[in-house]
C-alpha cells in the first residue's frame, strides 16, 4: 500500500514516522516548503542567530533513508482520479504519484483581516519557511518595525525583530497582554515583562491601515485605531493563522473553517484524511505543536491497527515571552479570582504559580517564570486532586532546575 | 557584545552566535585556534622562546613557589587567569541560574586554590608539588608504584596524606560521588580541564559535532585511550614487581609514547587549541580516560539523568546544539525519553537554553 503525506510538518512527519514504526506500507511526504522537516516553532530562533536552519532539523538526513520514508520537494498542484481505486497527486513538476491513502497535514497560513496596504512590500507574517527568508530580506536597511497582534506569534516576532536592533511598536488588542487567555496578574506581569525588555507595547490598540512611502514602493508607517501613526518599514501581521484548505476544496473535499474530519480524521473522500492545523473536527480546529504531533500519532495507529476515535488528552500548553516561560496544563480560566484560584507571586522575582479550581478540585494549573512537572499536574487533573493538597505538595511538582528558589505559596 | 550582556535584564541569550565569526567558526576563529595550538607546542616543546614572559613572573613565582619561573609556572599562571576571567564573565552570564553560579565559582576556585596556589606553596616549603584534584588515570603517574608507594610509606605525615588521599578519591570517592550525582561531580565542578572549557571555552560550545557519526567515534577513541591506560600502568606494575621480566625495558617506553601522544599532544595542543573549532570538550570527549571511567560508571551504575519533561518538547534543537559534548539531547527529549549517555558532564546548559522547560539535571 502506498501512502501519500502532503506537508512535511510535525504532523505529517508524526505519521509518517509511525506508519513506519507500525507497517511496511511505501510512505511519501511531499512538501514545496523545505526539502526536509524542520522545527516550525525553531524559526525564531534561526532569525536570532541561535541556530542555523539545518540545526533545526530533528533528524538527520540520513534518517529518511534508513526508515524508507521518501521525501518528495514539490507542489501538490491537484488530487486526480487514476486507474481503480487509485487517486493520483498531481505535482507541480509534472509528475504523478498514485496513492492508495492520502493524508492531508497541510497546516496552517497567516490569517490577514484585508487592511488597506497589507500586500505592500515589507508587509509579511511569520509563520513558515517563505517568512523566514522574506524576513532576512525585509530586514536589510530596516530600523522600525510594527509587529500586529498580540499573541505566541506576535511575541515571537517582536523579540526577534528586537534582537535584530530595531525599533519594535507592537500593537495588542487587548487591554494588557494576553488577557484574553491569562488572568490580569499574569497578564500585567507580561505585559511589564515586554516593555522593560524594550519593545513600544501599545495595548488597547488596533490596527487601522497601512500606508506606502512617497513613491509607493515600500510601507512608511501605519495608522492606528486611535488615528496615530507609527513609522514602519516592516510590518510582521501576527493576526492569527487560519488552516490552508485551498488544495482540498480544489479537490472536493468537504471544508468548513478547516478540512472537515470525523475523530477518526477521516474526509468526506474515502481513504483522504486530514491531520494537524488543517483539520476541523465537530468541536473545531486544534492548532498546537502537541496535537498535530498526537493527531499524526493517532492517525498512524488508525490506518495501520484500526484504532478507535481521537481523544485529545488534558490540554497543556507552554510558551517564551522574552525571558519568562511559561506552562499551562488543565484549564485556567482567563476570570479567575481568589475564589476560584490559588494565586502566588514571587515577591522579589518575575514568577508565579496559580492553581485553578472548580469548588475546591484542581481543574488547571499554570505558572509562569517557573517550571512544572506534566505527569505531576496531569494526574492531580485527571484524578480531582483537591487544590488544597496540591497546594501543600507544589514541591513535588516543581521542574525547576536544581538550587532554584523555593516556590513558597 | 559583553556591554548587551551586561545590560540586558535576562541574560541567558545567544543571540547572533551563528553569525558570530569568532564564534562560529569564522576566519578569526582559525586565528584563535592557531594561537592556541601555537602557544602549546611553545610551551612544551619549545620553552626558552617563552623566558621573557615568565622572567616577568619571576616576582610572582618567587613569593609562591620560592623560585625562579619557568614555562610551567607562566604555563599555570595563563591558565588560571584564563579560568578566572572568563569565569566572571560565565557568572554575569549565566546569573540568572544558580546552578552555574555555584559550579562556576566552585570551579574557579578549585583551579586557583588546588591546582595554582597549593601546589605552588608545597614547593615552597620543599615539599612534592602535587595536586589534589586530579587523579588516575587523568594524571597516570599518580598510582605508578614510584609515586604511590613511596608516599604511602614516607615517614612525611603530608606526603603520607597525598599517598591516601590519591588511593581514596580513586577507589572510594570516585565511584561513591559518581553513583549519586553522576560525572558532573568531576567534570564540571572540580577538574581542571573541565574549569577551562566551562569558562573560556564556553563561546565556542556550539561547535561541537553532534552527528551519530562522531558519537561512534567518540566511544572508539575514549574507551582505546582507556584501555591503553590501563595496559600502560599494568605494564609499570609489572615491572616494578619483576625488573628481570622482559617487557620491563618496555613499560617506561610506553609511558613515554603515552605521556607525548596523549599527554601533551592530545589533551594540550588539540584538547585547547581545538576549542574555537569544535568545541571545548574535544579532550574531554575523544580523550580523557577519567571521563570515560566516569562515564562508565554514569551509564552503568549512577543515579544521574537528565530527566524530559512529558510532551513539552518542541524539537527546537537548542538543547543539542549548545551541548558541549556533541549529545543530541533533542533526539531523546522529542521521544519524551529520559538522556543518560557516558558522555553527559552535565553542565546544565541543555536545561537552560530550553525554551519550554523540558529538561532537568536529577539524581534518582
Amino acid at each position: 500500500m502506498r501512502i501519500v503525506i502532503i506537508g512535511n510538518g510535525v504532523a505529517g512527519i508524526t505519521a509518517a514516522r509511525y506508519l513506519r514504526k507500525f507497517s511496511d506500507h511505501e510512505i511519501i511526504v511531499v512538501s514545496d516548503e523545505a526539502p526536509y522537516h524542520f522545527s516550525r516553532p525553531a524559526m525564531m530562533y534561526v532569525s536570532m542567530g541561535h541556530m542555523t536552519l539545518d540545526q533545526t532539523k530533528p533528524y538527520e538526513d540520513g534518517f529518511w533513508k534508513k526508515n524508507r520514508i521518501e521525501l518528495v520537494h514539490d507542489a501538490v498542484t491537484s488530487i486526480g482520479h487514476a486507474e481503480g481505486p487509485y487517486r493520483s497527486v498531481e505535482l507541480r513538476s509534472g509528475s504523478s504519484i498514485d496513492a492508495d491513502i492520502i493524508v492531508f497535514a497541510t497546516g496552517s497560513q497567516p490569517a490577514w483581516y484585508n487592511w488597506q496596504g497589507e500586500h505592500l512590500p515589507g508587509v509579511q507574517g511569520y509563520v513558515n519557511k517563505h517568512d523566514l527568508d522574506l524576513l532576512e530580506r525585509n530586514l536589510v536597511g530596516t530600523r522600525n518595525a510594527v509587529v500586529v497582534g498580540g499573541g505566541l506569534i506576535g511575541i515571537e516576532a517582536a523579540e526577534v525583530l528586537h534582537s535584530r536592533g530595531l525599533h519594535v511598536s507592537m500593537l495588542v488588542r487587548e487591554s494588557t497582554f494576553y488577557r484574553k487567555v491569562f488572568p490580569a496578574d499574569e497578564s500585567e506581569m507580561v505585559t511589564e515583562h515586554i516593555a522593560r525588555s524594550g519593545v513600544d507595547l501599545r495595548c488597547g490598540t488596533n490596527l487601522e491601515r497601512i500606508v506606502a512611502g512617497d513613491n509607493a514602493a515600500r510601507v512608511d508607517h501605519v495608522v492606528t485605531s486611535s488615528g496615530e501613526s507609527i513609522r514602519a518599514d516592516l510590518v510582521v501581521l501576527a493576526t492569527g493563522v487560519k488552516p490552508r484548505i485551498d488544495l482540498a476544496q480544489m479537490s472536493g473535499i468537504a471544508v468548513s473553517r478547516g478540512i472537515l474530519v470525523t475523530d477518526r480524521f477521516e474526509t468526506s473522500v474515502p481513504n483522504i484524511y486530514a491531520i494537524g492545523d488543517c483539520a476541523e473536527f465537530d468541536h473545531g480546529v486544534e492548532q498546537l505543536w502537541y496535537t498535530a504531533r498526537a493527531h499524526g500519532e493517532h492517525l498512524a495507529r488508525v490506518i495501520t491497527q484500526g484504532d478507535g476515535a481521537y481523544a485529545r488528552g488534558i490540554y497543556f500548553n507552554s510558551a517564551k515571552f522574552f525571558d519568562l516561560e511559561w506552562q499551562i496544563y488543565g484549564t485556567v480560566p482567563a476570570d479567575s479570582t481568589d475564589g476560584t484560584s490559588v494565586f502566588w507571586r514571587d515577591a522579589t522575582s518575575e514568577r508565579c504559580l496559580r492553581i485553578a479550581h472548580n469548588h475546591g478540585t484542581v481543574i488547571g494549573i499554570h505558572a509562569i517564570g517557573i517550571r512544572l512537572r506534566q505527569d505531576v499536574c496531569e494526574r492531580w487533573i485527571r484524578k480531582g486532586q483537591s487544590a488544597a493538597v496540591a497546594t501543600k505538595e507544589i514541591q513535588s511538582a516543581i521542574f525547576d532546575p536544581e538550587f532554584s528558589r523555593k516556590v513558597t505559596i | 557584545m559583553s556591554l548587551v550582556q551586561l545590560t540586558v535584564p535576562d541574560s541567558m541569550r545567544n543571540h547572533g552566535t551563528m553569525w558570530s565569526k569568532w564564534k562560529h567558526r569564522g576566519l578569526p576563529a582559525y586565528f584563535l585556534a592557531l594561537l592556541f595550538t601555537g602557544f602549546y607546542v611553545l610551551v612544551y616543546w619549545f620553552p626558552e622562546t617563552l623566558k621573557p614572559l615568565f622572567r616577568l613572573l619571576d616576582p610572582l613565582s618567587n613569593v609562591l613557589r620560592g623560585s625562579a619561573a619557568d614555562h610551567w609556572f607562566l604555563y599555570g599562571t595563563v591558565y588560571t587567569v584564563a579560568v578566572i576571567v572568563m569565569g566572571v564573565r560565565m557568572l554575569i552570564r549565566y546569573r540568572t541560574q544558580r546552578y552555574h553560579i555555584y559550579r562556576t565559582l566552585t570551579l574557579m576556585a578549585v583551579q586557583l586554590m588546588l591546582s595554582y596556589i597549593i601546589p605552588a606553596l608545597l614547593m615552597r616549603i620543599g615539599s612534592k608539588e602535587f595536586y589534589f584534584s586530579y587523579f588516575w588515570p587523568l594524571k597516570p603517574e599518580y598510582l605508578f608504584p614510584s609515586n604511590i608507594s613511596a608516599l604511602v610509606q614516607s615517614d612525611n605525615g603530608l606526603l603520607m596524606f597525598m599517598g591516601f588521599w590519591t588511593i581514596a578519591m580513586t577507589v572510594v570517592a570516585t565511584p561513591v560521588l559518581t553513583y549519586f550525582y553522576g560525572k558532573r561531580w568531576y567534570c564540571s565542578w572540580v577538574c581542571g580541564c573541565g574549569a577551562l572549557a566551562e569558562t573560556a571555552g564556553d563561546p565556542f560550545r556550539q561547535n561541537s559535532d553532534k552527528t551519530l557519526a562522531a558519537w561512534k567515534i567518540e566511544r572508539w577513541m575514549v574507551h582505546s585511550v582507556l584501555a591503553t591506560i590501563v595496559a600502560v600502568t599494568g605494564l609499570i606494575w609489572w615491572a616494578n614487581i619483576d625488573p628481570t621480566s622482559p617487557i620491563a625495558p618496555y613499560a617506561h617506553e610506553a609511558n613515554r609514547v603515552y605521556g607525548f601522544l596523549i599527554g601533551s599532544v592530545f589533551s594540550g595542543v588539540i584538547g585547547v587549541g581545538f576549542y574555537p573549532l569544535m568545541g571545548a570538550r574535544v579532550w574531554c570527549r575523544f580523550g580523557c580516560p577519567m571521563a570515560a571511567v566516569l562515564g562508565l560508571l554514569q551509564k552503568y551504575a549512577s543515579r544521574f539523568r537528565i530527566t524530559t519533561n512529558g510532551s513539552q518538547c518542541i524539537s527546537c534543537g537548542n538543547c543539542s546544539t549548545y551541548c558541549e559534548m556533541g549529545i543530541d539531547v533533542r533526539a531523546y527529549a522529542q521521544r519524551g525519553e529520559d538522556i543518560k549517555r557516558a558522555s553527559c558532564v552535565g553542565c546544565g546548559v541543555c536545561a537552560t537554553v530550553c525554551p519550554r522547560g523540558v529538561l532537568k539535571l536529577e539524581n534518582h
